[in-house]
């Protein structure tokens, strides 16, 4: 596949850095990345793997844009209040760059659906916004021996992790149980600053990138968190040791997905 | 002793134990902390009886599920 001269200038920033080149730009346009959930994170980490080239973008979400949205999904417009997530978020990838192809997913991920959502794609986004979906997209990438980046975003805070099989701990080592619904405050019930939403899913999108050129170091075997108010990022390492894991470890427990309650946000799983 | 508890060095009183370190943090949500000293993994029934040694690093990794 030889690049347009359109692409070439397109793409050019990416193609003058010696970890990309043109050969590293044609490895983003053949790569296919899942965004799962078209919110808060959901949405810079789409726009951002559409512009970079990412040829297949994926994205699943059950939901409607609502006006309360709009604060930090950047990805829908107000023109776009009452219309499925997953479509906006098409239109606005479409529009920034032709290059990309983009598969929606109206529904809930469920165990039923996830395994056939995920087998086509080389990475996953976790950018949900509920327990019962993380530990679902964990325990499924894991089974199906699935790369992803895990994040999480509350208030002033935000956090991530990136697994790959084989290669460091999953986000069930770390945390082992859903907490029981309500227990630890939604983003509804707590709040979350705009651009945190920005912070973090840049980043899930850098991690994605980085994967696919196959340079760097990932955030595999550390949790990264990011206090916006002491404005402190910490690398937190991990333990290494993952064999005693439920679903990642030697002798796992669970070997088949679970669909734990919906803890409550917006009322919706996505 | 000296510890490190995310990522600042504190002078703690001789046998503190995980459990007493999580009040004494105010750690927010403890029941659903994940607490880990230096390369290992803390069970929440073993915060009792974990007693911390000088040098330990200890860090509370905490659930974060907004993203919506």
């Amino acid at each position: 596949m030889a690049f347009t001269n359109e692409q070439i200038e397109r793409y050019s920033r990416h193609i003058i850095l010696k970890e990309v080149g043109a050969k590293g730009q044609k490895k983003l346009l053949n790569a296919k990345v899942l965004v799962i959930g078209a919110g808060g994170l959901g949405a810079p980490v789409a726009m951002y793997l559409a512009a970079a080239g990412i040829g297949t973008i994926g994205i699943a979400d059950a939901d409607e844009v609502d006006l309360s949205n709009l604060q930090r999904q950047i990805i829908h417009q107000t023109k776009d209040v009452g219309k499925p997530k997953v479509q906006s978020a098409k239109e606005t990838m479409e529009a920034m760059n032709p290059d990309v192809k983009v598969i929606t997913y109206h529904e809930f991920i469920t165990s039923e659906n996830i395994l056939d959502i995920i087998k086509d794609y080389d990475f996953i986004i976790d950018g949900t916004d509920n327990f019962p979906a993380k530990f679902l997209i964990n325990d499924a990438c894991v089974m199906a021996k699935k790369p992803f980046s895990h994040a999480g975003i509350i208030r002033f805070q935000g956090q991530l992790m990136t697994y790959v099989p084989g290669q460091g701990p999953c986000y069930r080592c770390v945390f082992k149980e859903p907490p029981p619904k309500d227990a630890v405050p939604t983003c509804k019930q707590a709040g979350v600053i705009g651009a945190m939403g920005g912070v973090i899913g840049s980043l899930q999108a850098m991690e994605a990138v980085k994967y696919i050129l196959g340079v760097g170091d990932l955030l595999t075997g550390y949790l990264l968190t990011y206090d916006a108010l002491k404005m402190q990022f910490r690398k937190v390492k991990l333990p290494s040791d993952t064999h005693n894991c439920a679903v990642c470890g030697d002798n796992p427990t669970i070997t088949e997905l679970i669909d734990y309650e919906q803890a409550e946000c917006d009322g919706v799983g996505l | 002793m000296n510890i490190t508890v995310a990522g600042v060095k504190k002078e703690v009183a001789d046998g503190l134990t995980v459990a007493q370190l999580v009040i004494d943090e105010k750690v927010e949500t403890p029941e659903y902390v994940t607490v880990t000293i230096n390369d290992d993994f803390v069970d929440h029934g073993q915060f009792e009886g974990t007693v911390l040694k000088d040098g330990d690093t200890v860090e509370f990794l905490y659930f974060m599920g907004g993203g919506q």
